[in-house]
Parts: structure tokens; C-alpha cells; sequence
């Protein structure tokens, strides 16, 4: 017998945290001078820094301070005056040294805030998540698991480590924790890590992609009996790569919580991964022991103390927030609400306004982003971002569109060429003969062509049943493959009839 | 005065992960405490109006710029490896958390 | 040839009477005669130290600038890391590991012309005083083969003293160079840290941990220091501040009108007899040089011991955790489908001596939850009463001075079981290290009671290094003029020597 979201959120009072891990888009590692790359051949980008080889030092990559400052400027934080790196012991294989670094008391920003809008019973509904601290560390290597047979973990006979993404620079950004959110706490959480998302990829320090990980999420989230005072026993849930999941899995963990308590249960405070196929989640192992990380100060590395000036240099350098570029953008495109959400829920925001800027319609650029390519990128499953084709190309087409040189129909062929990889719209066109046919003597040959052979078409129009031109126009277009300009060619066809 | 049973010296072995045998144990334990009893002394002195230091030098906010330089070749990387595979390290198998 | 010293080594290959290859050659047959006995060596590099002196020759044939010390060989030990080269650090869990790198020290030698021979005998990690806690056997006092060389760094002070090498490094995190100097009638330097790049250091305690110049002759430790210093990128502690002129200060040895402080609480009770004569005699011969001779109270000094044993561990209990069976080194246990802690637990428990095992648990104690603040934090704040001990004391005097060790070199298993006994080795060079500040220890003269070498040393402030090698100058100088041959000369022949 399970509960109902709707039993749960009648007795229940949801509290979240989040706890966000960022891999920044530096080109070295966060201690050492290894590239980054995503998807590189294994063990390629490794030193021995960053396989924690006997003898090897860090030392920490400036971009990533600067990055985590202007995160936490971003997030409203205070840049602390001295923070430190300290190491956090416990052994795992896929962490070289068996030590993370990683800020642990004295982080570099702290007290920062997130405002976030959902859709609400009520009409719009704004919620402050409150920021606890911004913190740098480094990232673990990655493991393959051989042998057994699901491929994870549990039962795999032995484990092959790959180290290029250990020592990648990682941000972690822990809320404070978010109460009050009730039935909506699974969209707040959503949108925080939407808008954080948005929030770091205006500031260009990540590739913010949530099934590549270079944004993980971790949401931990208990119940309070409505009207309690102390919190309940929270669950942290990792594992959760998009940011449906994350919804999803706030949601599921509320529903799992309350059927525990219901029954006079106990939560037990633990990790669980979530299943991105059930929607549910899973115990991780329960240890018998609980670790004891024995932080201390990293005697490696000195401390950090960003002096004013250097952090006034990064505040001036802050781009504009993401919510007030969407207000503004909406305003000058003069795009509707609904269609407005729709182009930020398809990731359109950043690619329609760089097609814009070089010069394309604002409702033609989305029109071609949002319609035809965004069908072609579902089609490949792929980003409309990762396409063969760029905002330049866009507004090549629209701007060649609106001389009257490619038609719609054309267009989209040129569209679909580029994105096929046959290069920019201008080889396309020329590779696949798409072109406006403009030369009169061709089109009114296909005119003739046409009226001969519909002869009671042609007649009826003669007679002045204008309607019936449709068919005779079609004729032309399809002699032509559609490379004529359709107004053009009516013109012409009733010029010729007569009309 | 701290002193470490036999189970806290267990304890810390599993921390440290280092495999001891019974008489290890009771040994180090003993040891512990003489050890123990001697460092705490530290303690005499180290009064709330002393600042801690973790460091003995001043230095601050050493980085390095964001520039790329020369891994190791994959070959380098696994010489030592116990074992390797895929190029990559091979390693028993994993109980635990899944990563 | 080998009895010279490394600056005389360098002035025959430079005047042509001698090549690289012969004096790499005389130094490698040498320690096939002796170290059997002696156990300095824990890998011999025959090859690639005469390739090196190969390389050396030509390069000098052609006319190349090559530096000072170019072409003289060098005994390093084992804690470095040297691309290609067995390294151990003394431990048998690096067994067979060779790194596929160079320490920044091991590149600046090679830079340098200098001629690697091969890796020293230590203390596994770098924990101990004696030597005794290698993997691979002790090292032997060459002043009597039935005694401790000192420690952690016992190889490379033994083979100096055996004639087996003119230069040696060693590493010193609480006295790790300084006493073996001193138990073996060498020089050794523990530099300013951050002074030597630590990058490829096999890390015992980061932030203790320095190496430096071991010799025979002051003058040698200063031109083997300048090679070797220097600001590093690769190491975030390293100075960024030009090396201080060590060279210079050694050839001068001029102290006129120099401050010397006598540290009251390094010099009592515990010192031996024979040690306190003759520090009390080399006090008297820098008198007679010029110097001002005075009295300094460091009174947080006696916390320093205790301090050392929390701060040493704790760091050591996290450095030490990547000897984990997974990327290098040993592997045990990796059979019947044995987990990856079992494997880690069961290589860590064959792989490390007793020594490190202790240090570890200690160390993972005393950063523990609920622990922390009581010990790690308590000796941290030690460590901030010392630095002002230091800082008081410089007030007053320009360096300070103090017996090495409080007693001359002890018998082979004599303390091999009572590791509190064995600390009391290090009461005072520890302060050193706990401070960052410099310290040296230059022979001075025998125990009248055992005929065994007696270290001095001298302690000088942050990168204020050149002070003790004008100090260690003048005093060798004057003993010199005292005994009228260098205290090596009166070291018993051994076995294999003509
Ligand atoms: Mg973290
Ligand atoms: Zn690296």
C-alpha cells in the first residue's frame, strides 16, 4: 500500500538542502598542469600530482579561485578575507591520494542566496534558497566495473580506474536549509538547480552539463510532522543527473519518508542513489562505522586571502543575472509568457540571442531554433547547441529568406543540409542547387507547362474561379522543385489567365 | 590520562586501514598509552589566548596559472601499476558506496 | 682522490688532472669494497652515474660552461625521487617502484653536472634516528661498525664519513640531517624551509619535511646548497626570494663582531659529558674568532619534543595513506576475490615497519573527532611558542648555538625498543624544524670518553642561512688549526680500504 504525494504533503512538512558540485571549465586541473578534456582515451591527462605519486605537490590553479569568487558573487555570498584548504582522510580507490582537498571550516565565500520562481495554486510564487557556503575541491577519478552482472558495483569481480577527471576543479555549493517550501518543495528544488544552473553558465565557469556530471546534485530532504519544530531525520540522495530527477527524486524520498513514519518506523540518516529507470531511490551501503574524516589544514598549500581589489576586479566583471537578461530580452523581443518559458525550457535563451545580435528577426530566429532545428535535434537526441549549425548560419538563412533568395521550403533544406554536415548555408545551397529560380522566360515555360496539362483548370480560372489557381501554382512548384518563389509564380499564372 | 583500549587501537587500525594481528594490538595499545602520556604535555601550555600554527611560513595565495603542460604518457602513469588493463589500473573489487 | 674534498674534486676535473669517469669510477669501486660492511648504498646506479660522468667530460672537453661542481659524484637518499631509479624511502612498501619522474632537487643536480651514484639507506619514511628502522637492514657507523650512522638519514651521513661519496642529501624534519652529521663527524644542513623545493621528497611531515647538503667540509655543503635552492613552481611552500649567499659566507667564515646565542635549555642535563666539553671548547675558539658569546632562554623548547610527536604523526598518518597496493608499490592479498580494503589493509600491514605503524595510528589519533583540539591543536599552538622563543632569541643574538645531540653515537639495537628513549635523540634540532628557521651541524671534535664525533650546531633565522656557514666556516677553521688535519683523517680504516 503506497501513499499518495497528496496524504504525505496533508500530514508533512518537507525540509530540503542542497548540496551542488560544480566541475569548472578551467583547462588544467585544479593542483596541477593536466588538461581537462572530457572523453579523452583513459589515463591520458594524469601526472603525478594527480595520481597522488609519492613526492608530488599541488599547487592550486588561480582560474579556479577566481572562478569560485565570482560564483559566490553571483550567489550573493561574502568573499571570506582568509580561507584555507584542508584535507579530508578516507581511503578510496578512485581517490589517488586518499585524501581530498577540499575546503572544509574556512571556505572562500559563505551567506549567499538564490531566488527562485515556480508556478504555483496561486499564480507565481517567489522562494529564497539560502546560500551556506562555496567551497573548491577536487574531483575522484572513475571507476569501471568488471565482471557481474549489472555492471555496478555490488558483484563486479574486480575495478579498472581511470584518473583524468581526479584533481578536476569542483565547486561545491551548500544550501542552508530550505523549509517552508511544502507541497512544492520537489519544483523548488528543481528550479534552484535550474537557476543555478543558469547562473553558472552566465558566468562561463562551467559547462554546467548535468549528464556529462560537471553538475551534480545532491538533495537531502526529511519530513516534519506540519507544525513541528524539530527536523526529522534527513537522507541525502545522490546520483541525480538532470534536473527532472531531481523532482523526482525530492518527491520520491518525501513519499518513501512519510510511508516509514506512518508505520512508526525510522528514517535512517544515510546515502541512497537514485535510479534513474524507477525513479526511486537505493540504499547505499550503511556503514558500521561512521567515518571520521580528520580534517586538518593542508600543509601543502597556503592559505587564500582575496584582497579588495581583487575582488572588486572579479564583482566588475559579473555579467548580468539570468533573471533580469530574461526579463529584458522578453521585453525587446516582445516574445509572449508562454513562449518565452518554452525557448528557457529548451536551453534557446543563449543561442536565439547570439542569432539576434548578428542581425536576424527576434521572432524569425526563434521561430527557426525552436521549430525546425529543435525537431532535428530531438530527432538526433542531441542539444540544439551541439548541432552542425550556428547562430551566423541562422541569420544567414533568415536574412536570405527575407531577399527573397530562399524560400521557407528552401530554407529548411538549407537547415537540414547544415545540420547533415554538408557545410555552411551557402555550400549547401550551392552543393544541392537550391536556389530562388528568378529567370521569368523558366518560370512562365513551367506556367505553359502547367496550363497544358490541366486545360479545365487553367479554364476555370480563365472564368474568374480564382481558387482554383492553387493546383495549376502547385504544378510550377513541383516542375521547379520548389525553387520558385510561390507568390511570384501566381502573379505570373494569373497575369497570363487573365486575372 | 587518555588511554587507548584495545578496541580504540582497532579502531584506528581500520581508519588507517592497516591489518593487525591480536598481539599488534595489545601491543600498540600499551605503547599508545606511554606515548600518550608523554605528548600530552603539549597541553601544559597551550592555553586559549595562543593562536594556533599550522604553517611556519607567512606566505599567501601562491597559484598558478590556468596553462596546461605535459602529462604523462598512459605507459608512465600504469609502470608502477600492480596490475592494468584497458589502460587502465586494475583494482580489486570495489565494496561500498556506489561512486 | 676520494679522501679530497668535493671543491678540491672539482678544481682537478676543471685543471684536467682527473676526468668524471675516473673519480665517478674510484668512488663506485669504493663502495664495492666497503659497503658490504658499511650498508650506506640501498641501490648503486653503475651505469647511469658513469654515463652521467660521461656526459660531464664531454661537455667539459667541448668547452661547455659547466657549473661548479660538475662532475663530482653524489650519494642521494632514497626519500627523492629519481626518474627510472629504485626508490623506496627505506620502505618495503615501494619495493621495485621506480618513479617516472625527477624531484626538482634530482633535476637541479643533474643540471648541475653532479653525478649521481645511488640511493641511500634510511629510516623507513624518514622516522627514525638511527637507521635502524630501514626495511632493508641498518646502515653502519663507519667510526664503528657496531653503531647506529644516525637517522633518518644514516646512508647518506655513512658514506660520506666512509669516503664513499664527497656529497650526500639528505632530508631533515626533525633532526634528520643534522644528527647523523653529527654521530658521524660530517656537515650536514638543514636550509630555511622553503628554501629547497620539497617537489619529488618523499613526504614524511609537509610541513617539517626539508632536504639539504650533506659534506664533508662546510665550503662543500655551501656550493652543494646553492645547486640545490631556489624557488620551485611546483612547490607551493617554496621562497620566491633570492638563495641566501651560503658560498660566499663559507669562504669568508668571518664572525667578528657576531651575537651567539647559547640556547640555556638545549645544554644541561641528558648532554653527555664528552659532548658538553667539547661544545663548551668550540664556544671558547669562536670567542678567540671574535664572536660575542651569550646566554638565550628559550623556555617553550622543552614542549618541543612533545609537540614534533603529535605534529610529525598526524601529517605522516595522512601522507602516507596513498601506499594503498592500488596505482604503485606492493600489492598483498589480491586473491579469492579479495576486496580492494582488504588488499589496501593487508599490504599496509606487510608493507610498513613497526616504527611507521605506530606513527600512523598515533597520527590518525590524534586528528580524530573529539580528539583533535586536545592534541594536533594543542601542539599547534606549541608551535607558535617556540617560534617566539626563536623569534626573541634572534633579538638578542645573530645565531643561536647548541650541542647537536646529547650524546655521541649509540650501539646498533641499544634503543631499538624504547621509541621514547629513541625521540630524546632529536630534543634539540627539533625546534628547528617547528619553526622553519635553519640549522647546521659541523663536527667538533671526539668524546673523550668513546672517541666518537660530536656535532655543533647552529640555528639562524628564516633565510638567514649564510649566518651559519659563517659561523660553521670559522669554527672548522679554527679546529683545523687545532688538530691540523680534518677529523675524517683520524677515522679507523675499514675493511676494504688500501
Ligand atoms: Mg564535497
Ligand atoms: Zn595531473
Amino acid at each position: 500500500m503506497s501513499l499518495t504525494y497528496e496524504d504525505v504533503i496533508a500530514k508533512y512538512e518537507p525540509v530540503l538542502g542542497l548540496e551542488v558540485h560544480v566541475e569548472l571549465n578551467t583547462h588544467s586541473k585544479m593542483f596541477c598542469g593536466c588538461a581537462t578534456v572530457f572523453g579523452a582515451e583513459p589515463n591520458t591527462q594524469t601526472c603525478p600530482v594527480c595520481l597522488g605519486m609519492p613526492g608530488a605537490l599541488p599547487v592550486v590553479n588561480e582560474k579556479a579561485i577566481e572562478s569560485s569568487i565570482l560564483i559566490g558573487l553571483a550567489l550573493h555570498c561574502s568573499v571570506t578575507p582568509f580561507s584555507r584548504f584542508s584535507r579530508k582522510n578516507y581511503f578510496y580507490p578512485d581517490m589517488p591520494k586518499n585524501f581530498q582537498i577540499s575546503q572544509y571550516d574556512e571556505p572562500i565565500c559563505v551567506n549567499g542566496y538564490v531566488d527562485v520562481e515556480i508556478e504555483t495554486d496561486e499564480g507565481p510564487k517567489q522562494f529564497r534558497v539560502e546560500i551556506e557556503r562555496v567551497h573548491m575541491e577536487e574531483d575522484t577519478g572513475k571507476s569501471l566495473h568488471v565482471g557481474g552482472a549489472t555492471g555496478r558495483i555490488h558483484g563486479a569481480d574486480y575495478s579498472l580506474l581511470d584518473f583524468n577527471r581526479a584533481g578536476i576543479p569542483l565547486v561545491e555549493i551548500v544550501t542552508k536549509i530550505v523549509p517552508g517550501t511544502g507541497k512544492y518543495a520537489p519544483e523548488v528544488a528543481k528550479a534552484y538547480v535550474a537557476e543555478l544552473r543558469d547562473i553558472l553558465r552566465s558566468l562561463g565557469v562551467s559547462d554546467v552539463r548535468m549528464e556529462q556530471g560537471s553538475l551534480r546534485c545532491d538533495a537531502n530532504v526529511s519530513l516534519r510532522l506540519i507544525g513541528a519544530e524539530t527536523l526529522g531525520t534527513r537522507s541525502e540522495t545522490k546520483n541525480v543527473n538532470s534536473l527532472r530527477s531531481v523532482e523526482r527524486a525530492v518527491r520520491g524520498e518525501m513519499i518513501r519518508h512519510a510511508e516509514l513514519l506512518n508505520k512508526g518506523a525510522r528514517v535512517v540518516q544515510e546515502t541512497r542513489h537514485f535510479q534513474e529507470d524507477t525513479g526511486l531511490t537505493r540504499s547505499g551501503r550503511s556503514k558500521e562505522q561512521a567515518e571520521d574524516y580528520r580534517y586538518f589544514p593542508e600543509p601543502d598549500l597556503v592559505p587564500v586571502e582575496p584582497d579588495a581589489e581583487w575582488i572588486e576586479k572579479l564583482r566588475a566583471s559579473l555579467p548580468e543575472q539570468p533573471t533580469l537578461r530574461r526579463k529584458r530580452l522578453q521585453e525587446e523581443w516582445s516574445v509572449p509568457d508562454k513562449e518565452m518559458a518554452a525557448m528557457i525550457n529548451a536551453d534557446a535563451l543563449d543561442i536565439v540571442e547570439a542569432t539576434v545580435k548578428l542581425g536576424a528577426d527576434p521572432t524569425r530566429a526563434r521561430g527557426w531554433w525552436l521549430g525546425e532545428i529543435s525537431r532535428l535535434a530531438n530527432e538526433k537526441d542531441v542539444a540544439i547547441a551541439d548541432l552542425a549549425i550556428s547562430p551566423a548560419d541562422v541569420a544567414e538563412i533568415v536574412s536570405l529568406v527575407s531577399k527573397g533568395e530562399l524560400t521557407d521550403q528552401l530554407a529548411r533544406q538549407v537547415v537540414e543540409g547544415a545540420i547533415s554536415g554538408e557545410g555552411k548555408p551557402a555550400q549547401v545551397m550551392e552543393s544541392r542547387g537550391l536556389k530562388v529560380v528568378s529567370d521569368e522566360s523558366s518560370l512562365m515555360a513551367a506556367i505553359e507547362n502547367a496550363i497544358a496539362a490541366q486545360p479545365e483548370t487553367a479554364e476555370k480560372v480563365r472564368n474568374g474561379h480564382i481558387p482554383a489557381a492553387g493546383a495549376l501554382i502547385g504544378a510550377v512548384m513541383k516542375e521547379t522543385k520548389g525553387q520558385a518563389d510561390a507568390a511570384r509564380v501566381r502573379e505570373l499564372l494569373l497575369a497570363h489567365l487573365g486575372q | 590520562m587518555s588511554t587507548l583500549s584495545r578496541a580504540d587501537v582497532a579502531n584506528l587500525a581500520r581508519l588507517a586501514r592497516i591489518e593487525m594481528t591480536d598481539q599488534e594490538l595489545e601491543d600498540l595499545s600499551t605503547e599508545m598509552d606511554v606515548i600518550l602520556t608523554a605528548v600530552a604535555r603539549v597541553q601544559e601550555v597551550a592555553t586559549s589566548d595562543v593562536k594556533p600554527t599550522s604553517h611556519p611560513l607567512p606566505l599567501r595565495n601562491v597559484v598558478r596559472a590556468d596553462v596546461v603542460t605535459p602529462s604523462l604518457t598512459p605507459e608512465a602513469a600504469l609502470s608502477g601499476a600492480p596490475a592494468n588493463e584497458e589502460q587502465r589500473f586494475r583494482v580489486p573489487q570495489i565494496l561500498g558506496e556506489e561512486a | 682522490m676520494i679522501r679530497l674534498s668535493a671543491h678540491e674534486m672539482a678544481s682537478a676535473l676543471e685543471a684536467g688532472e682527473t676526468t668524471s669517469e675516473k673519480l665517478t669510477q674510484e668512488h663506485l669501486d669504493r663502495i664495492s669494497s666497503v659497503d658490504a660492511d658499511v650498508h650506506a648504498f640501498l641501490y648503486v646506479d653503475t651505469e647511469g652515474a658513469l654515463a652521467q660522468a660521461r656526459g660531464v667530460d664531454a661537455a667539459r672537453k667541448n668547452g661547455e660552461k659547466v657549473g661548479p661542481l660538475a662532475g663530482v659524484p653524489l650519494a642521494l637518499k632514497d626519500v627523492m625521487v629519481q626518474k627510472g631509479v629504485p626508490t623506496t624511502a627505506g620502505s618495503k612498501i615501494l619495493e621495485g617502484w621506480r618513479p617516472p619522474y625527477d624531484a626538482t632537487v634530482v633535476k637541479k643536480l643533474k643540471d648541475a653536472g653532479i653525478v649521481i651514484l645511488g640511493k641511500t639507506n634510511m629510516d623507513e619514511f624518514a622516522m627514525g634516528s638511527s637507521t635502524e628502522n630501514s626495511a632493508y637492514g641498518p646502515t653502519h657507523n663507519p667510526w664503528d661498525l657496531s653503531r647506529i650512522p644516525g637517522g633518518s638519514g644514516g646512508g647518506s651521513s655513512a658514506s660520506l664519513a666512509a669516503f664513499e661519496a664527497p656529497l650526500a642529501i639528505g632530508t631533515d624534519t626533525g633532526g634528520s640531517i643534522r644528527q647523523p652529521a653529527a654521530v658521524t663527524g660530517t656537515v650536514g644542513v638543514k636550509p630555511t624551509y622553503g628554501g629547497v623545493s620539497r617537489y619529488g621528497l618523499i613526504a614524511f611531515s609537509s610541513s617539517l619535511d626539508q632536504a639539504g647538503p650533506c659534506a664533508r667540509t662546510v665550503l662543500d655543503a655551501a656550493l652543494l646548497h646553492e645547486v640545490i635552492a631556489g624557488h620551485d613552481t611546483h612547490d607551493a611552500t617554496s621562497i620566491d626570494a633570492p638563495v641566501p649567499q651560503v658560498v660566499k659566507a663559507a669562504r669568508d667564515g668571518n664572525v667578528k663582531g657576531m651575537k651567539i646565542g647559547v640556547v640555556k635549555e638545549l645544554n644541561g642535563d641528558g648532554y653527555q659529558a664528552g659532548v658538553r666539553s667539547r661544545f663548551e671548547e668550540s664556544l671558547e675558539l669562536l670567542a678567540k674568532a671574535g664572536a660575542e658569546i651569550v646566554e638565550v632562554s628559550c623556555p617553550n623548547f622543552e614542549y618541543a619534543l612533545a609537540a614534533y610527536y603529535l605534529i610529525a604523526p598526524s601529517e605522516c598518518s595522512s601522507n602516507l595513506a596513498r601506499f594503498d597496493a592500488m596505482r604503485y608499490g606492493i600489492r598483498v592479498g589480491d586473491e579469492n576475490g579479495a576486496s580492494a580494503e582488504s588488499v589496501m589493509n593487508l599490504t599496509r600491514e606487510v608493507g610498513f615497519g613497526r616504527e611507521v605503524k605506530r606513527r600512523i595510528i598515533l597520527g590518525t589519533y590524534a586528528l580524530s573527532s573529539g580528539y583533535y583540539d586536545a592534541y594536533y591543536g594543542s601542539a599547534q599552538k606549541v608551535r607558535t611558542l617556540i617560534m617566539n622563543d626563536f623569534t626573541k632569541a634572534f633579538e638578542t643574538a645573530d645565531v643561536l648555538v647548541s650541542p647537536t645531540c646529547p650524546t655521541t653515537a649509540f650501539k646498533i639495537g641499544e634503543k631499538a625498543n624504547d621509541p621514547l628513549a629513541m625521540y630524546l635523540n632529536d630534543i634539540a634540532t627539533i625546534p628547528v624544524n617547528m619553526a622553519g628557521i635553519g640549522g647546521m651541524s659541523v663536527p667538533c671534535g671526539l668524546a673523550p670518553e668513546d672517541g666518537l664525533p660530536v656535532g655543533f650546531q647552529i640555528m639562524a633565522p628564516a633565510m638567514q642561512d649564510q649566518r651559519m656557514y659563517s659561523v660553521g666556516a670559522a669554527l672548522e677553521a679554527s679546529l683545523l688549526t687545532e688538530w691540523g688535519a680534518p677529523l675524517l683523517s683520524r677515522i679507523p680504516a675499514l675493511g676494504g680500504a688500501k
